[in-house]
C-alpha cells in the first residue's frame, strides 16, 4: 500500500485522538483503541522496512503537495529502521502497561492513553519527515507530551522536575528552531534535500556555520549530551515507570536519529569533516560525558537514577560513533540505536515489574529479590548483560564497531573511554545483583534460616511476557547483528 | 587432513543447556533431578567421544552459527586440542555429579537445584570455549563461564562468600574486559579476522614492542589461568562448595583460561611469529615465577582446599610454561597437563570435601590420624598427590617427562630447573598431609573410632579419578595422541 508511510503516523495520532474522546464515554476504552493504533503503527513501520530494503527509499508527498512547498515525508534505511524501532517499543510496553497504569496513574487512564499516543505519533513523524521546519513542529510535541507525562508521576517532585524540563526543552527547541532560520535565510528552502543541494554552495558561509552550531545545541540538549544534560536524571526518574520505559529508550534516540539526519543528508559529510574541524573536540566531549555519566552512575542509591546516568553515558557511545566520521563509526553508532533502545527498554521493563511489587527501587529495598521474582530479575540480568556487552548480547557488538572506529581514527582515549565504561557498568550492575543474590539485612533479623525459598511474588503475566520477549531479543538481535549490519546499515551508509 | 561439517559440536554443547529448564521443572523431586543431570552428562560425553576417532585421524569437525562480521563469526570447529579439553571435562563432569549429589545431600545445602543449574550452564560455556574456532566465539564462551560461575561461587550466600564473589568477579571480568577485550578487538582491527590459524594471524602488521604489550595482555587478561600476579581470585573462590572447586577451579575454569592463552599463542601469534621475536621466553618467564611462588605459598596454607588451590595456581603454570617453550615436546606436554592435573587434582578436592563432609574439618592441622579412619579417602589422596608431583606410576608423570624433554630440546636449563624445584615443593606440601595422617602416635591421632568413611556417592568418584591417574601412566593414550597431534598442528608439520 502506497500510503504506509503516512500511517505510521496518522494510525498513533488518531488513536490518541479517539482514546481522548472515549474517555469521556467510558474510560475503559481508551486502552484498546490506543494498543490498536500502535499495533497499525508498528505493522506499517514493519511494511515500510520491508519496501525500503527490496525497493530503495520511499519519498512520500502529504496532500500531494510537491516539494520544496508541500512536507514530503522521505524514508530511507535508516528511519525506516528507527521507525520501526520507535512503533515496535512503544505498542510492547503499552502492551505490558495496563496493570502499572491502572496502578500508577489510577482516575486518569483515558488522558494518560491519549497523551501516550500523541508523545509517540511526535517521536514517529520527527523520525519520518523530510521537512526542517516540520521536525521543529513534531519535536515540540514530543516534548510537550514529554512535560505532561512527567508531572503526572512523583505527586511530589515530579511538578518540578516537570518545569526544570519545560525550561530547558524550550531552550533547546529554540536554539534548534533559530538554526533552522538562519538555514531558511540561507536557502530559502525548508525541504532536507533541497536545502542540502542549496547549501553545496556556500560550505564557507558563517551563516551555515551558525545554522549548523545552532542545530547541533539544540539537539544536543534534547538528547542531554554532556554537559547540557542536567535536565535528565531528574525529570526521567520521577516520571511514572509506564512513560519512563518509553522516553528512556526512544527519546534520546530519536535526537541522535535527528543528528545523523542533520549530518549526513542536511549539511553533509564533506563540510562537517573536511570545512569544519571540531570533530575531535566532539569526540572528546563523548568521552567525557562516557565517563561522567559511569562515575555518576556510581554515586547512586538509588536504581531509576543509576540507569538515568548510564543513559547519558550511553549518548556518549553514539555521538562520539557519529562524530568520528568513519564508517565503522557509524555503523556502530547507528546499530547502537537499535540495541541501546532494547537494552534500555529491556531494563527499564525489569525496573517497572520491580516498582509494581516493591512501589520504590532504592536499594536498600531489593534484597532477595532474585528469589522473589525470579522471572523479572532474569530478564533484567539479560539487559545489564548487554549494557556492560557482554557477547552474544547485543550491546556487545555495536561496542565492538565503537571501538575499531575509534582505533581507525586513532581517537584511543574513545576506546578506552568505552573500555572503561564497560568496566563502570560492571560495577554497577553487579553491585545490584549482589544485593537482589543476597538477603537483606532486615530478612535476616526476621527469619532464622535465611536460606529458606522465599515467597515468589511476580508482576503480573502481561509484564513478564513483554520484558522476556524483549530480553531474549537482545541475544537475537546481538546474533543477528551481521546481517542488520550487511542489510541495512552498510546500504545506508554508502 | 579433511574438514568435516557437523552438527556435533552444537549439540555437545547445547545439551547441558537445555538440561536446565528439566532441572528447574523438577526441581521439587531430587531424585529426579539427579538422574537428568547423570543422562545429560552422559550424553554430552557420547557425543563429543563419537568424534574422536574422526579427530585422532587427523580430521578436523567444524560449524559456523553466526555470520557477524568477516573472519569473526560464531562458529565451532573441533581439532585435537579443543578434543582433549572437552573429553577430560565432559568425563570428569558425570562423575562430578555423582560426587555432588553425595557432598550436597550428605551437607544438606539449599538452593540445590540453582546449584545444578548453574554447573550444567558453566559446562555449556566451557565445550563451548573448547570448540570456538576463533577468538570472538572463545570470548563469548569464556564470559559466559565466568558469569555462570558467580553464583556458584557465593552459593552460600554469607559475608565471605559475597567478599569472595566480589574478588572473583572483580579479577575475572576486570581482566577480561579490561586487557582480552581490547587487544582482541585491536588483533582484529590490524588483520580483518580473529580465525585461530596454524600460523597466526600476523603477518607483518606488528613492530616487536606492540606485539609484546598485546601478547602479555591476553597472557595476563585470560585471568583464569591463575597467571600471577591476577591469580588470588582463585583461592577466594574456595568458600564454594566442593564440587564447584573440583570440576570448576580445578578442571574447568581455570583450564578455560590456559586452554584460551594456548589458543591466543598457537593460533592468533603463531609459533613461528613468537620465535622471530623471542616472545616465547616472556611468557615462559612469567610461567616460571607463578610455578615458584604458587609452590612457596602453598606450603604455608593450612586449610586444606586452600592448598590446593594453590597447587593449581603453580600446576596450571606448568601448561603456559610447556606452550610457550614452543617445542614439540614441551607443547606436548603441556597440553598433556591439562589431562593429568585434571584427574589428578579432582581427585584431591574430592579427598578434601569426603573429609569435610564426614568429619567437618578444613584445616590440615586438624587433620592428624585421619589415614586411620578413612583409609579409602586418604589412599586415592595420596594417588593424587603422586600424580601432581609427578611420580610414577601415575599419570602426571607422563606429562612431566614431556615438559622435562621440552626444556632439553629447546635447551632452557633455567627452566629445567625450575620444573625440579617445583617438583621438590610439590613433594613438599602434599607428603606431610599424607605423612601425618597415616603415621602418628596414638596420643596424637584426632579421630575417634565414631569417624567413618564419607557417603558412597562421594567416596565411588574419588576412587574412580584415583584409578583413573593411575591408569593413565601406562594407558596415556588417546590423550597424548591428542596432545602429539594438537602440537604437530601448531608447529605447521
Amino acid at each position: 500500500m502506497d500510503n504506509y508511510p503516512v500511517l505510521i503516523v496518522v494510525a498513533p495520532l488518531l488513536a490518541a485522538l479517539l482514546a481522548g474522546f472515549a474517555a469521556w464515554i467510558e474510560e475503559r476504552l481508551s486502552y484498546p483503541i490506543a494498543l490498536l493504533g500502535l499495533a497499525v503503527s508498528t505493522f506499517a513501520a514493519f511494511e515500510v522496512l520491508m519496501q525500503v530494503i527490496f525497493f530503495g527509499p520511499i519519498r512520500y508527498e502529504m496532500a500531494g503537495w510537491p516539494p520544496p512547498m508541500g512536507i514530503e515525508y522521505r524514508i530511507d534505511l535508516l528511519n525506516a529502521m528507527v521507525l520501526l524501532i520507535v512503533s515496535g517499543i512503544a505498542f510492547l510496553n503499552l502492551l505490558a502497561s495496563y496493570e502499572s497504569v491502572n496502578q500508577e496513574i489510577g482516575d486518569r487512564t483515558g488522558s494518560f492513553y491519549s497523551i501516550y499516543c500523541l508523545f509517540v505519533t511526535g517521536l514517529l513523524g520527527v523520525t519520518a519527515t523530510g521537512d526542517l521546519f516540520n521536525l521543529y513542529v513534531l519535536i515540540e510535541i514530543t516534548s510537550l507530551t514529554s512535560y505532561a507525562m512527567v508531572a503526572m508521576g512523583d505527586r511530589d517532585r515530579g511538578a518540578l522536575a516537570s518545569l526544570n524540563y519545560v525550561f530547558i526543552g524550550v531552550i533547546g527547541a529554540s536554539f534548534y528552531l533559530l538554526g533552522v532560520g538562519y538555514l531558511y535565510i540561507q536557502t530559502g528552502s525548508l525541504n532536507m534535500t533541497d536545502v542540502a543541494i542549496i547549501l553545496q554552495d556556500y560550505h564557507g558561509s558563517s551563516t551555515v556555520l551558525t545554522a549548523f552550531v545552532l542545530c547541533m545545541v539544540g539537539v544536543w540538549i534534547k538528547m542531554a549530551f554532556f554537559p547540557l544534560h542536567a535536565w535528565l536524571p531528574n525529570a526521567y526518574s520521577y516520571s511514572p515507570v509506564v512513560f519512563l520505559r518509553v522516553v528512556a529508550p526512544l527519546m534520546t534516540k530519536v535526537m541522535i536519529y535527528v543528528m545523523i539526519r542533520l549530518m549526513i543528508t542536511v549539511f553533509g559529510f564533506n563540510y562537517i569533516f573536511k570545512t569544519l574541524n571540531f570533530a575531535d573536540a566532539v569526540v572528546i566531549l563523548a568521552t567525557v560525558a562516557i565517563i561522567f555519566g559511569g562515575v555518576m552512575a556510581l554515586a547512586q542509591k538509588n536504581l531509576k537514577k543509576m540507569l538515568a546516568y548510564i543513559i547519558i553515558s550511553e549518548i556518549g557511545y553514539m555521538v562520539g560513533g557519529v562524530w568520528m566520521g568513519n564508517q565503522l563509526g557509524m555503523t556502530g553508532a547507528i546499530l547502537h540505536i537499535l540495541n541501546d533502545a532494547l537494552m534500555t527498554f529491556a531494563v527499564f521493563l525489569g525496573v517497572g515489574n520491580i516498582i509494581y511489587q516493591l512501589k520504590d527501587v532504592d536499594f536498600s529495598n531489593l534484597g532477595g529479590l532474585f528469589g522473589k521474582m525470579p522471572w523479572t530479575m532474569a530478564g533484567f540480568v539479560l539487559a545489564a548483560f548487554s549494557i556492560i556487552g557482554i557477547p552474544p548480547t547485543c550491546g556487545f557488538f555495536s561496542k565492538w564497531y565503537l571501538i575499531m572506529g575509534a582505533f581507525e581514527k586513532g581517537a584511543y582515549h574513545f576506546a578506552i573511554a568505552l573500555i572503561i565504561s564497560s568496566l563502570i557498568c560492571a560495577v554497577l550492575f553487579f553491585r545490584v545483583f549482589e544485593i537482589c543474590f543476597f538477603p537483606s539485612s532486615s530478612q535476616d533479623n526476621k527469619q532464622k534460616d535465611v536460606h529458606a525459598p522465599g515467597k515468589i511474588e511476580e508482576a503480573p503475566v502481561s509484564m513478564l511476557i513483554v520484558s522476556g520477549f524483549v530480553s531474549l531479543s537482545l541475544i537475537v538481535v546481538g546474533l543477528f547483528s551481521g546481517t542488520i549490519v550487511n542489510m541495512i546499515i552498510l546500504p545506508f551508509l554508502t | 587432513m579433511q574438514t568435516i561439517i557437523s552438527i556435533k559440536p552444537l549439540l555437545a554443547v547445547l545439551v547441558s543447556l537445555f538440561v536446565i529448564p528439566v532441572l528447574i521443572s523438577s526441581s521439587g523431586k531430587p531424585n529426579v533431578r539427579e538422574s537428568w543431570i547423570f543422562v545429560s552428562g552422559v550424553i554430552k560425553f557420547l557425543i563429543i567421544f563419537s568424534m574422536l576417532p574422526v579427530i585422532l585421524q587427523g580430521n578436523q569437525i567444524v560449524l559456523t552459527l553466526f555470520k557477524i562480521s568477516p573472519g569473526a563469526d560464531i562458529a565451532f570447529r573441533v581439532d585435537a586440542l579443543g578434543m582433549l579439553f572437552a573429553l577430560v571435562a565432559s568425563s570428569l563432569y558425570i562423575i562430578t555429579s555423582i560426587y555432588s549429589i553425595g557432598y550436597m545431600r550428605g551437607l544438606n545445602e539449599h538452593g540445590q537445584t540453582r546449584f545444578v543449574s548453574f554447573f550444567a550452564l558453566a559446562l555449556t560455556a566451557t565445550i563451548g570455549a573448547a570448540f570456538s574456532a576463533n577468538l570472538l566465539t572463545l570470548y563469548l564462551f569464556y564470559e559466559l563461564l565466568s558469569l555462570s560461575t558467580y553464583p556458584l561461587v557465593v552459593h552460600h550466600q554469607d559475608a565471605k562468600s559475597r567478599a569472595s564473589g566480589r574478588r572473583y568477579l572483580t579479577f575475572i571480568l576486570g581482566t577480561s574486559i579490561g586487557l582480552v577485550l581490547p587487544a582482541m578487538i585491536y588483533c582484529y582491527h590490524a588483520t580483518g579476522t580473529l580465525e585461530f590459524a596454524p600460523g597466526g594471524i600476523f603477518s607483518g602488521q606488528l613492530s616487536k614492542p606492540s606485539a609484546t604489550v598485546l601478547l602479555l595482555m591476553f597472557v595476563f587478561g585470560f585471568a583464569k589461568s591463575g597467571i600471577m600476579p591476577f591469580h588470588s581470585w582463585l583461592p577466594a573462590a574456595m568458600v564454594a562448595p566442593t564440587p564447584v572447586s573440583a570440576l570448576l577451579h580445578a578442571v574447568a575454569v581455570v583450564k578455560v583460561g590456559v586452554f584460551s592463552i594456548i589458543r591466543v599463542v598457537t593460533g592468533i601469534f603463531g609459533v613461528d611469529f613468537l620465535l622471530s621475536f623471542n616472545l616465547g621466553a616472556w611468557v615462559a618467564t612469567i610461567a616460571s615465577i607463578t610455578i615458584v611462588v604458587s609452590s612457596c605459598i602453598a606450603l604455608t596454607q593450612d586449610e586444606l582446599k586452600r592448598r590446593l588451590a594453590y597447587s593449581t595456581i603453580g600446576q596450571l603454570s606448568y601448561i603456559v610454561l610447556g606452550v610457550a617453550l614452543l617445542t614439540p615436546k614441551g607443547m606436548t606436554g603441556g597440553m598433556l597437563h591439562i589431562a593429568m592435573h585434571a584427574f589428578g587434582k579432582i581427585t584431591l578436592f574430592f579427598c578434601a570435601g569426603a573429609i569435610f563432609v564426614a568429619t567437618g574439618k578444613k584445616y590440615i592441622s586438624q587433620m592428624v590420624g585421619i589415614g586411620k579412619a578413612m583409609p579409602i579417602t586418604m589412599a586415592a589422596f595420596f594417588m593424587g598427590s603422586l600424580s601432581i608431583i609427578g611420580l610414577p606410576p601415575t599419570g602426571g608423570f607422563i606429562s612431566k617427562w614431556y615438559l622435562v624433554l621440552g626444556t632439553l630440546e629447546g635447551d632452557h636449563m633455567i627452566l629445567l630447573f625450575v620444573i625440579l624445584t617445583s617438583s621438590l615443593l610439590n613433594a613438599a606440601y602434599f607428603m606431610p598431609i599424607f605423612y601425618k595422617a597415616f603415621f602418628c602416635t596414638k596420643e596424637e591421632a584426632m579421630f575417634g573410632a565414631k569417624i567413618v568413611e564419607a557417603p558412597m556417592m562421594c567416596v565411588v568418584p574419588l576412587v574412580i579419578t584415583a584409578l583413573i591417574s593411575f591408569g593413565l601412566f601406562f594407558l596415556p593414550q588417546p590423550f597424548l595422541d591428542l596432545a602429539g597431534l594438537a602440537a604437530k598442528g601448531f608447529l605447521g608439520g
